[in-house]
């Protein structure tokens, strides 16, 4: 049996500069928003823009290190797996939205993401 | 002896680095195969290229740098053309022509055109004075341009390469200034922290450094360059300007040729290029889809090559690349990733008295990456590490540390490796403190406490990274006597730190930036965390009002979008009410803007202002425009800050007021607006002592009486409830002004970050605030310090916004995902 492969779409939505360093932009999606953060060195990552707690939106939160602190009651989420970090550890996990740079460009994709 | 087989012919295309090297590397394995034969395009011998930045910097000589001398061409059998630029390669004759008409066939071919220096194409780049740095050429262009008395250098690349040409034009006597288009300078293989300790290094070295700086147009004067010009319109005067931005690999050959050529030569593992006869080595090639511009990665290629060239299994790899800055006493080292995946995490230590700074990256137990800043002498070590991918787990420790301390404790758990440390072994590097001193001082004096050690020793008390070695030593001479520490509680898991060693520090020692404290104070991560990052940029503000920039992104995201974040992710706003007094006009502009926006709900808070709750981030702008355009600004009534002077009628309307509290109040706000505070402020004014604006508990209240006005401080109605206490009492209106201004920004040079009024009053005493707030001349300072400070604060963040500030902070990025089908 063979399952049919999909060849994921990336789908161009601004510049790596276009997110400010220790900070992140929001890009709307059928799924809800997408958060897309920039660190202090200058690497961008993607997650659903949903705290795994209450939902708070995590391009809100500071950007420190690799992490993000969510803006409703502080938990730390890892940016690079969603999952959350320190006490809450293994508590719950924002989804990770496939993302490639390209040329200074920000690519995502939501197939197989959702 | 046996009859010599004819040789195959090898042709080399380049004289540089990579292509000597590959012969090099030949002739070392079967110095009798080939006769060699090498084009250079530069009328010299080879000579090392990266070593250029000292020549331009007077370091070394030209001599000094030859790699390989006419006599080892001679000796080898090499015959080298320089000067003589190859123009074609036929594939199919197997022969290459140079300058001149040159024909030389061959039997292998290697390509090692190397790269051109890439030119940004601005107006103005052909004036004379612009070069590049790439060859010696333009390193004697340099120096010709440098020897004119007061001549000024501009380079546009904040690179390895521009820093370096930057330098070299300093050290020959020209004011260099270094234009960036990164926030930091070589952002490839520096983090902020490294990019900014760098940057105070270049300085002192007479290098300015101009960032985020995007360069526009190349002026000048009767075809000689003159200055460059900004795109935010400054015009940056030079006689010379240098373009180290970056460089492309020269396929230009490859290309005519017929060869496979991506971003550079395509070569296979063993860099054979897309014809079987025809290798391609160093700058010009492309190797996995990768490009390398340093030296070490053309070694390897090199061998590999020479390998394929001898009968043998050529097999490269790809490189992990390392680079060190080549200025003398700015001692730099980068390797690998400093910002990595999943499983990453940091280790940093900084020595603020030796100025050094030093970060590794462990992914997956491995060292995945290492900046060395100040002290970059173990560089080697960690890149060996991370080339051979070993296991670091077990050694994460004092992996920091370096070589010689982690390989002193190899093996050993902790209090035995430190029990078997000689007393020379040193412990604290920060203040070089070896471990027989501790030892004596703890014997010698009864010390009992890692505090103790601290204070008599030194150790341990600047960075804190050996605090546990340190307990080691205390443990081992006190046996079952000692007591784990629990000393006063530092700012966050960053920093050892107090709040108030912090705050006392950024204005003994004059820190006027994030990464300078950070690293006076060395913090143990690269860019702090979420407690650490708004409480400095707190103390920063108050500190320096008139210099320091605020770093919105070390703000909560209530005081970065100006409205409080609700359960929703909503927001709620609330337009300013001066003294909590409003009209029918502002009343109606409220109404109107609830209706415009569908904000779902209205409700007066408990500081006597209007709620508007439930608006939309990326209606907030605009819900702003509308309430400016009526007049109103914003309530900050999500601020570290000033929020509500709350009010009651007063003498104007109320049968009892005794004075006009509303008009205090609302002269209050007016006065105290916009300033910024460790935690929220809220005042009250009540007319009398019946207190209907409940002034007694609130951070500052004023209670009036017959006689004149009750200062109170400390009040909480919080999660915590306690009355006022009475500061003073004055008896007139600007007295009772100047009273709280002073109380205020005394808790706002005093008091730690989140830590309210009461607590601060709890901690420092009330009689040390009212000491300070009723002598004149102390009062009077105060007071003076907090009307400069709100020069820069009473600011109408909305209006800012309005105006197009941050817009990016409202509007998505991107739309683009919406239209993709789920």
């Amino acid at each position: 049996m063979s399952t049919p492969v999909k060849t994921p779409v990336w789908i161009d939505v601004g510049a790596v500069t276009d997110v400010p360093r220790r900070g992140a932009r929001r890009v709307p999606s059928p799924q809800g928003d997408i958060a897309i953060f920039r660190t202090g060195d200058g690497d961008v990552f993607a997650l659903m823009d949903k705290c795994p707690h209450k939902g708070g939106p995590l391009s809100e939160g500071i950007v420190h290190g690799r992490a993000v602190t969510c803006p409703l009651h502080a938990w730390n989420i890892d940016l690079a797996t969603g999952e959350a970090m320190g006490a809450d550890k293994g508590k719950g996990c924002a989804p990770v939205i496939a993302l490639r740079v390209e040329d200074g460009r920000l690519l995502l994709s939501l197939d197989g993401n959702l | 002896m046996t009859q010599a087989t004819p040789k195959l012919r090898l042709v080399v295309i380049g004289n540089g680095m990579a292509g000597c090297r590959a012969v090099e590397e030949v002739l070392k394995r079967d110095p009798d195969r080939y006769a060699v034969t090498i084009f250079g395009a530069e009328p010299r011998v080879n000579y090392n290229r990266i070593m250029l930045s000292p020549v331009l910097a007077g370091e070394k000589a030209f001599e000094d740098i030859v790699i390989n001398d006419e006599a080892w061409y001679r000796d080898n059998g090499v015959t080298l053309c320089a000067g003589r630029a190859v123009t074609s390669v036929d594939l199919v004759a197997r022969s290459v022509t140079a300058e001149g008409g040159l024909e030389v066939g061959y039997d292998k071919l290697i390509l090692a055109t190397g790269s051109d220096p890439f030119r940004l194409p601005l107006p103005g780049g052909d004036l004379k004075g612009v070069v590049t740095f790439r060859d010696l050429d333009d390193v004697n262009a340099m120096l010709d341009a440098s020897s004119r008395p007061g001549a000024r250098a501009v380079v546009i690349g904040g690179g390895l390469l521009g820093l370096e040409a930057a330098y070299g034009l300093a050290r020959r006597g020209m004011a260099a200034t270094v234009v960036h288009l990164m926030d930091v300078l070589m952002e490839r293989q520096l983090d902020e922290s490294a990019g900014y300790l760098l940057r105070e290094a270049l300085a002192d070295r007479g290098v300015e450094t101009v960032l985020g700086a995007h360069s526009e147009e190349i002026v000048g004067a009767d075809g000689q360059v003159t200055g460059l010009k900004l795109k935010d319109g400054r015009v940056l005067p030079c006689d010379l300007l240098v373009m180290a931005v970056g460089i492309r690999p020269n396929t230009t050959l490859a290309k005519a040729a017929g060869l496979t050529v991506n971003r550079g030569v395509a070569v296979d593992d063993a860099m054979r290029t897309s014809d079987p006869d025809v290798f391609a080595v160093g700058e010009c090639v492309e190797h996995r889809g990768q490009c390398y511009g340093l030296v070490a990665p053309i070694w390897e290629m090199c061998r590999a090559l020479a390998q394929a060239l001898t009968d043998g299994e050529g097999s490269y790899q790809g490189s992990v690349l390392s680079t060190r800055l080549k200025v003398s006493g700015v001692d730099v080292f980068s390797a690998g990733k400093f910002a990595g995946g999943e499983g990453c995490e940091d280790i940093v230590f900084r020595d603020a008295a030796r100025g050094v700074y030093k970060r590794v990256v462990i992914e997956d137990g491995k060292l995945a990456g290492a900046v060395l800043f100040g002290d970059a002498a173990d560089g080697g070590w960690y890149f060996d590490l991370m080339k051979a991918g070993a296991d670091v787990a077990s050694i994460r420790e004092t992996l920091i540390f370096g070589q010689a301390i982690t390989e002193g404790l190899s093996g050993l758990d902790p209090s035995a490796a430190v029990a078997a440390m000689p007393d020379t072994q040193e412990i604290c590097g920060c203040n070089g403190v070896c471990k027989g001193a501790i030892t004596s001082a703890i014997t010698a004096q009864g010390l009992t406490t890692l505090d103790d050690v601290r204070a008599v020793t030194k150790a341990s008390a600047s960075c804190g990274s050996c605090t546990p070695l340190v307990e080691q030593v205390l443990k081992l001479a006190l046996g079952d006597s000692f007591q784990a520490q629990i000393g006063p509680k530092p700012i966050c898991k960053c920093s050892p730190k107090t709040h108030g060693e912090v705050r006392r520090a950024i204005v003994d020692q004059g820190l006027k930036s994030m990464p300078a404290v950070m690293q006076a104070l060395e913090w143990s991560t690269p860019d702090g965390c979420a407690s650490c990052r708004p409480a400095l940029n707190y103390y920063l503000l108050c500190a320096w009002p008139g210099e320091y920039r605020d770093d919105k992104q070390s703000r909560y995201i209530n005081e970065r979008v100006h409205a409080n974040i609700q359960k929703d992710g909503t927001y709620s706003v609330v337009p300013r009410m001066w003294g909590g007094m409003t009209s029918p006009a502002e009343l109606r502009a409220i109404a109107d803007v609830a209706e415009k926006f569908a904000i779902p709900a209205v409700k007066v808070t408990g500081g006597q202002r209007i709620d508007l709750l439930g608006v939309k981030k990326d209606d907030l702008p605009a819900v702003w425009a509308d309430l400016n355009a009526a007049g109103m600004v914003s309530g900050h009534a999500y601020a570290k800050g000033l929020r509500t002077v709350k009010t009651c009628v007063g003498s104007d309307w109320c049968r009892f007021g005794t004075q006009d509290s509303t008009g205090l109040g609302m002269r209050l706000e007016k006065f105290l607006w916009g300033s910024w505070a460790p935690a929220k402020v809220k005042l009250a004014v009540s007319g009398c002592p019946r207190n209907c604006a409940e002034a007694t508990c609130k951070d500052f209240g004023v209670v009036c009486v017959d006689s004149g006005y009750e200062i109170h401080i400390g009040g909480a109605a919080g999660l915590h409830i306690q009355g006022t206490q009475v500061l003073t009492r004055v008896a007139t209106e600007d007295e009772a002004v100047w009273v709280i201004a002073a109380a205020m920004q005394l808790y706002r040079e005093e008091g730690w970050y989140l830590e309210r009024v009461y607590k601060w009053m709890d901690r420092v005493g009330l009689e040390s605030i009212r000491a300070q707030v009723t002598d004149p001349d102390q009062r009077r300072a105060l007071y003076d310090r907090f009307v400069y400070s709100q020069r820069f604060a009473r600011i109408d963040p909305w209006a800012e916004r309005v105006a197009g500030r941050h817009n990016e902070e409202f509007t998505p990025m991107s739309r683009r995902m919406e239209f993709v089908p789920a």
